[in-house]
């Protein structure tokens, strides 16, 4: 190519100007971002990797199988709590996830738009609402007057659990394409057979993720258990929810409140199977999510 | 759902279209030869504010193809779905004026909604089979979910995939997910879904638009067989293909149909100027 001395021609493919510095910008924001995932990761590999250590100690089968000893003795374990925490998550599940998913369908197939935004903004108000206020508001309305009990605790349990079961069904609803619902509804078929049939079904993979996080996020609250459930009567297992029951998260707390090393040692080692259970939750919940989203988008 | 077990086919045939004709339906009674009309009358339908369709007056005659062409956004969809009822399933969306089924009106109160829907079938633009269901329960869904059972179900889904050309293809694995076809043989499969409940009329909106010219071709062969038994209007954005397929054409702009008749005479001797203009391609 020619090129002129007055006005030289660059070459066609020549950086632009400023290339290098925006190339370095590029680079630079690159680097924190992945130090931004790594310092999460970090984080999160830090809690649980010192859990696993001051925790796994005191495991044994002892521990998981065995009530809590009186007050001065060694050995002894948290059945009870376990017990109890799964009785009271159970009950707590089994109150929020059918109302959660009934509020969901509602909101998405059936209320007028405007209704539907007031639900919602409801919804992410009560997912906002500190979990110890909830606890004092359930400690007002069953406990006052009365005693502590498992019902109580539960459904204290189940406020919790509700918004966040709630909204995520709510989420997975909207997913399903309005094209499957068109389709449904040009056959003739009546609004509610559409839910039930096309769908939920449909939906299905997500419901059950969003039921699963559900629980996995009241698998560790401790406040509203303080107010309703965290005075027990006796040492032993109770099934019954009557009375307040044993549970892992105020299990822990009284533990680690305990002059005893022991009691410290086996507060760790509750924390540690508490954890492992919430884990064992969000890998079930990913998976399902994994699963529904490639049969919706098949 | 309980799975079907694929049946062997217990009768030979010369020809999968020759089936259904032979076979009288023994629920409902021998199938009526001829098909019903619809008139509609004085026709407006709004989005909110938006006056979509501006007072339309047409005719589609029994058992014939009738084609809705026009521009993008004139309202030819919007009109179509005023039809079956499915334009006041979207918020703030409503209608006006009569459409007359067989002398009743579609939209009296008197009549529910979904028997409307029963009688007038609809194929959509992008195929929408169930992901959840079967390709015999895809077919079956409009009969099965109505509460339809056993012999009498069976014989009308087999039917259906034999009248849409899809029974050889399909027959071997009734029981895999509808999802699992090409996109041709899921739009059959829902034209399939649509005939099993034995409408009347057939509304379709543009039902090519997303298949490649070998389906769109099969599809075409599958309405001009069709027309036999149904009434069927067909939203097209290809003017050749109203051309090939068509027996009444009707050309919209702007919410109002600016012209209507024979397809031969609105694409080679058109009344109205802006038609000409269309047909030319002069826009559009």
């Amino acid at each position: 190519m020619e090129s002129s001395v007055v006005n030289p021609r660059p070459r066609l493919l020549a950086p632009a100007p400023g290339a290098r510095r925006r190339k370095a910008v590029n680079r630079g924001m690159e680097v924190l971002c992945t130090i931004a995932a790594l310092l999460a990761v970090a984080v999160l590999l830090l809690v649980v990797i010192s859990v696993l250590i001051k925790g796994a100690p005191a495991i044994n089968l002892d521990f998981l199988t065995k009530n809590p000893v009186p007050f001065g003795q060694t050995g002894g374990g948290i059945a009870d709590s376990i017990v109890g925490s799964a009785i009271l998550i159970g009950l707590a599940t089994l109150m929020s996830v059918p109302v959660g998913i009934l509020i969901a369908i509602y909101t998405t197939e059936f209320a007028r738009p405007a209704v539907s935004t007031v639900i919602r903004f409801c919804l992410d108000i009560l997912n906002g609402v500190p979990t110890i206020v909830v606890g004092v508001f359930i400690f007002g309305l069953l406990v006052l007057g009365g005693a502590q009990s498992g019902w109580a605790g539960a459904v204290a349990l189940a406020a919790v659990e509700l918004p966040i079961v709630a909204r995520s069904a709510q989420e997975v609803l909207e997913l399903v394409p309005g094209s499957l619902r068109e389709a449904a509804l040009a056959l003739g078929l009546k609004r509610w057979r559409v839910v039930l049939r096309i769908v939920i079904p449909t939906a299905a993979g997500g419901l059950i993720t969003g039921a699963v996080l559900g629980v996995a996020r009241v698998a560790g609250e401790t406040a509203p258990l303080l107010f309703t459930s965290s005075i027990f009567s006796n040492f032993g297992l109770t099934t019954n929810p009557a009375q307040a029951m044993p549970n892992i998260p105020v299990t822990i707390f009284t533990l680690s409140e305990s002059p005893s090393p022991q009691d410290h040692a086996q507060a760790w080692a509750a924390a540690l199977v508490l954890i492992l259970f919430v884990l064992l939750l969000s890998v079930t919940a990913r998976t399902f999510h994994e699963r529904s989203r490639s049969k919706l988008r098949s | 759902m309980p799975s079907t077990p694929t049946e062997r086919d217990p009768m030979t045939s010369s020809g999968p279209q020759t089936q259904p004709d032979e076979k009288p339906s023994a629920a409902s009674g021998a199938r009526t030869a001829r098909g019903h009309s619809v008139v509609i009358k004085g026709l407006h339908a709004y989005y909110g504010q938006t006056h979509a369709v501006k007072g339309i007056d047409i005719t589609f005659p029994a058992n014939e193809v009738t084609a809705i062409i026009g521009p993008s956004g004139c309202g030819k969809s919007t009109m179509v779905r005023c039809i079956n009822r499915m334009h006041e399933e979207i918020p703030h969306a409503r209608a006006e004026g009569s459409v007359m089924l067989d002398e009743e009106d579609v939209y009296s109160p008197k009549i529910d909604v979904t028997t409307v829907r029963r009688a007038i079938g609809m194929v959509f633009q992008r195929p929408n089979p169930f992901p959840t269901l079967s390709i015999f329960d895809n077919v079956a869904s409009g009969l099965k979910l109505a509460g339809m059972r056993g012999e009498n179900m069976r014989e009308r889904v087999h039917g259906a995939l034999r009248a849409v050309g899809l029974w050889e293809e399909v027959k071997g694995r009734l029981n895999s997910p509808g999802v699992g076809l090409s996109g041709g043989q899921q739009q059959r499969l829902c034209i399939a879904r649509a005939i099993a409940v034995e409408p009347e009329v057939i509304l379709m909106d543009e039902p090519c638009s997303a298949l490649d010219p070998v389906a769109t071709l099969r599809v075409e062969e599958l309405i001009d067989e069709l027309k036999e038994r149904y009434t069927i209007v067909i939203v097209t954005h290809n003017m050749q293909q109203a051309a090939r397929v068509a027996d009444t054409t009707a050309f919209m702009l702007d919410g109002e149909m600016i012209e209507h008749g024979p397809t031969s005479e609105i694409f080679t001797t058109p009344k109205d100027e802006r038609t000409e203009r269309y047909v030319t391609g002069k826009f559009g």
